[in-house]
């Protein structure tokens, strides 16, 4: 049983208050609804990752193996000199606080280890005392702590307890980027088989089925049959998308969250409404069904090896380019990590849209095509005809994803697509939009369900922004391009501000696009009556 | 409880150099050797930090991109905010090391009646901007003492920043400013919560240093009215390898260079060292093309994942009857 959420009155009392006890003599205290289970072993022994065990973060013992000292150690000292980024970001802060308040996690917490400052300090406490002259000098007036099980726990715990979301990166004036220290340290304590059920069981599934919920490919072919099935009662059109075909000019890749449960399914219609009205040749492949990569929040070795199916069935396939759908993390690393891994795409040509002729430039390298930067594109060539009205009942707001904002920064093409899929579009306020976007409050593998409250908290930034726009406009549909997001903003919502939806862009697509032949609409993809139909 | 630590400790470096210079008569320890030993540390130490963070590769492009991406011709791109080549990336950079370019988006989040409202603030920027500018012309500014004639750029620089013409000697704005900029930086740490909660030690020693280094210098140009031909001589005899005590400066006088000597030192093994860091700050310093142009990770490995081959020996009769095409019938 997950423990009890309490009500948001309560948990929007934050207290920001540092306690009188100096961090560094803290222990970590290990809260309930704040930490997800840990793995089980059989998830570990299917990709071959060390100390499967049965365990729970909250047992004294952790079970780690005798020497999980030196391996911490070791591995710190492997990626220190790995990269510039971890061996940089330990030495050049200087502790300014310019981060402090720009996390979610500190925001919705005021616990001070989820300053990101003091995140990174756990991890650089340690890194001073083994590998610094002056950490191994003076001892605590530099700064420096033992790796003691009491610090290894800590650091489990605010590792777990970030999102990746890059916000402090935006304002520190470095660049520190703590998701890459995060990234480090959950490389380090998955060297110790410490992480959680609720990501590596994806990234089991993902590496047997290739995606995350571990749906086979006849079930893969049959949930986008029910959303075929779900298209012509709405329009009336007989869709008919191929799977595993080869020759197919494009390969589409979405997260596989749009394949299974709402409101990711009507996403996925709208995709599959856009490609159908383009007469697009393109495929899915049952087992590149995937464009998440959980592998990302375990290490980079993992995150490298989920990856390979996407290239590997781009060339059997045989396929000119890859579009990519709504996903963020995704996205992120799509853009700054896959062609260094698997590349060059070689066998793959620069990406152009068969519809406009348009070269994507901007994936010339990796020839991959994001969805939005492809159906902007469309508009703006008019080539499909859209009907806005059809999403008159909403009044919308976006939420930019952490990742592609801060990873990527497609900014203005999902706004495009909207602004002529919709007439009613608002924006939450300047600082908490953009590169300064709030994130959901689960990403990198937090949306489980036993660190509910931890959820409700870190997505209180975004949900207070929301909320405003609610108030001001009657906003009642947040838009995003992330299957993150359109799994826990819908809960996030329901618990802070009631009322407001979650779409995915290509949902508001579907809506509004007049397809050949279709009938007249009177119900939208979930099945709701359309604004004036009602009575039909 | 640091802050205490680090002012006694610059107290005991003080009295130190007082004691070592009036009592024990070490001028030509704190007047000579100690410096060159400092600047020797400084050049060593700050030359083996930089070889060893660029020794460390940078596998990806982790670029934090701060606005609209390069993509569609008609979409504007940001290319200072999200640069795509390597002239955006010297316009960030330049805004990023002289501007404080990402210090200026600061701001403040609020928590009122359970609305959380987050508004600019600039004064971090501010006091990070003028103490740096600051420091660095007084630096400059001490190039006089190091060169005979004088260099031409710092008579323009003295007459800028004695350009408000109070008093004799002139009032020399950066001297005022730095030390104003270093009091708030340091009152900073002392009255918000959280920012003295994080405060370590070595936060508040190279502050109390350079107050301490700028107190002293103040106190020689307009209160005890050092005798800088003195002085100019010992520094001149420094730079020229040819060293030499001269009796008639004062103790204030090595005290003063005996906390520049310690800041000098004390550089390579600290925080300051992000003087130099930020230059090789990988979230900065890189181009946002990674889908354009393929970023070479030099450890790169191939990994064994799992075949299509394996994939559809598993599923290649769930495959079949849903009709599936399939490598091996």
């Amino acid at each position: 049983m997950p423990p009890k959420l309490p009500k948001p009155e309560e948990l929007a009392n934050v207290n920001y208050k540092p306690p009188k006890k100096w961090w560094q003599k803290g222990t970590a205290e290990i809260k309930e609804g704040f930490w997800c289970f840990g793995s089980r072993p059989k998830y570990l022994q299917a990709v071959d990752m060390p100390n499967p065990r049965e365990w729970k973060p909250t047992d004294e013992d952790w079970k780690l193996p005798d020497n999980w000292r030196e391996i911490f150690l070791e591995g710190m000292a492997e990626r220190l000199q790995k990269y510039r980024s971890f061996h940089l970001f330990m030495d050049i802060c200087v502790r300014c606080g310019a981060c402090a308040d720009k996390c979610h996690f500190y925001l919705g917490t005021g616990d001070p280890k989820n300053m990101p400052v003091l995140r990174a300090e756990l991890l650089r406490s340690v890194y001073r005392k083994y590998f610094t002259p002056s950490g191994k000098l003076l001892g605590k007036i530099a700064g420096a702590r033992e790796l003691t099980p009491d610090v290894l726990k800590e650091i489990w715990t605010y590792a777990f307890q970030c999102t990746e979301c890059r916000r402090c990166s935006v304002f520190c004036p470095y660049g520190i980027d703590t998701a890459e220290i995060t990234i480090i340290a959950r490389e380090l304590l998955n060297l110790l088989g410490l992480n959680t059920d609720w990501i590596m069981g994806p990234v089991a599934n993902s590496y047997r089925t290739g995606n995350h919920l571990g749906l086979e490919p006849h079930t893969i072919k049959s949930n986008i049959d029910f959303m075929l099935d779900d298209i012509e009662t709405v329009t009336g059109i007989k869709v008919e998308p191929s799977f595993n075909r080869k020759g197919a000019e494009i390969l589409f890749v979405t997260p596989s969250g749009d394949l299974f449960g709402e409101p990711g399914i009507y996403t996925c219609m709208g995709y599959l409404m856009l490609f159908h009205e383009l007469g697009l040749d393109y495929t899915w492949s049952t087992m590149a069904a995937e464009g998440g990569n959980f592998g990302f929040f375990t290490s980079n070795d993992m995150a490298k090896k989920l990856a390979y199916k996407i290239y590997s069935e781009a060339k059997r396939l045989k396929v000119k380019w890859i579009l990519g759908g709504e996903c963020g993390h995704m996205w992120r690393v799509w853009n700054q990590y896959f062609d260094t891994w698997h590349g060059p795409a070689d066998f793959l040509e620069a990406p152009v849209s068969p519809i406009t002729g348009t070269r994507f430039e901007n994936a010339k390298g990796s020839k991959l095509v994001h969805i939005a930067e492809f159906t902007s594109d469309l508009i703006r060539h008019k080539k499909l005809s859209l009907d806005p009205t059809r999403n008159d009942h909403l009044q919308v707001t976006f939420h930019d994803s952490c990742n592609t904002a801060r990873g990527m920064g497609i900014f203005e093409e999902p706004r495009y697509i909207i602004n002529n899929t919709c007439n009613h579009f608002y924006e939450m306020p300047e600082n908490t939009i953009r590169e300064k976007t709030f994130c959901c409050g689960s990403g990198s593998g937090l949306n489980a369900g036993e660190n509910m409250e931890q959820r409700m908290r870190g997505g209180f930034p975004r949900a207070n922004a929301v909320q405003y726009v609610k108030e001001r406009h009657g906003v009642n549909m947040l838009a995003n391009i992330c299957a993150i997001d359109r799994a826990t903003l819908k809960p996030l919502m329901d618990y802070w501000v009631p009322g407001v939806n979650v779409a995915g862009v290509h949902e508001l697509l579907g809506n509004a696009l007049i397809m050949k032949g279709e009938k007249e609409r009177v119900i939208d993809l979930r099945g709701e009556p359309l604004p004036g139909k009602e009575g039909a | 409880m640091g802050a205490l630590i680090s002012f006694i400790a610059v107290i005991i470096l003080t009295l130190l150099a007082y004691g070592g210079v009036k009592s024990a008569n070490m001028q030509a320890i704190f007047g000579i050797v100690l410096p060159y030993a400092a600047i020797m540390t400084f050049l060593i130490g700050v030359s083996y930090r930089v070889i060893k963070w660029a020794k460390s590769p940078v596998p990806y492009r982790i670029t934090t991109t701060c606005g609209q991406q390069k993509t569609l011709p008609w979409i504007k791109q940001n290319k200072i905010e999200n640069p795509s080549d390597a002239m955006g990336v010297t316009v960030r950079m330049i805004l990023e090391v002289l501007l404080f370019r990402s210090l200026f988006r600061n701001t403040r989040s609020e928590l009122q009646d359970g609305k959380l409202l987050h508004g600019s603030s600039k004064w971090l920027w501010l006091g990070g901007i003028a103490f740096h500018a600051a420091f660095f012309t007084v630096l400059f500014r001490h190039l006089r003492l190091f060169t005979e004639p004088m260099l031409l750029p710092l008579h323009l620089v003295e007459t800028l920043d004695g350009f408000m013409q109070i008093g004799a000697p002139r009032l020399l704005m950066s001297g005022v400013v730095l030390l104003g900029a270093a009091m708030f930086l340091l009152l900073r740490r002392f009255l918000i919560p959280q920012v003295r909660y994080i405060s370590l030690p070595a936060d508040y020693f190279p502050l109390f240093l350079i107050i301490g280094i700028a107190v002293t210098g103040i106190m020689m140009r307009y209160v005890t009215k050092t005798d800088i031909v003195s002085v100019k001589e010992l520094t001149m005899g420094l730079i020229s390898l040819k060293p030499k005590i001269h009796q008639g400066v004062g103790a204030i006088f090595y005290i003063h260079l005996f906390l520049v000597s310690v800041l000098f030192a004390y550089f390579p093994f600290s925080k300051l060292v992000h003087m130099t860091g930020v230059f090789l700050s990988p979230t900065r310093n890189l181009a946002n093309n990674g889908r354009e142009v393929r970023h070479i990770n030099p450890w790169n490995y191939k990994v064994k994942a799992r075949t299509y081959e394996e994939y559809e020996d598993e599923f290649r009769e769930k495959m079949k009857s849903a009709n599936i095409p399939v490598e091996k019938e």
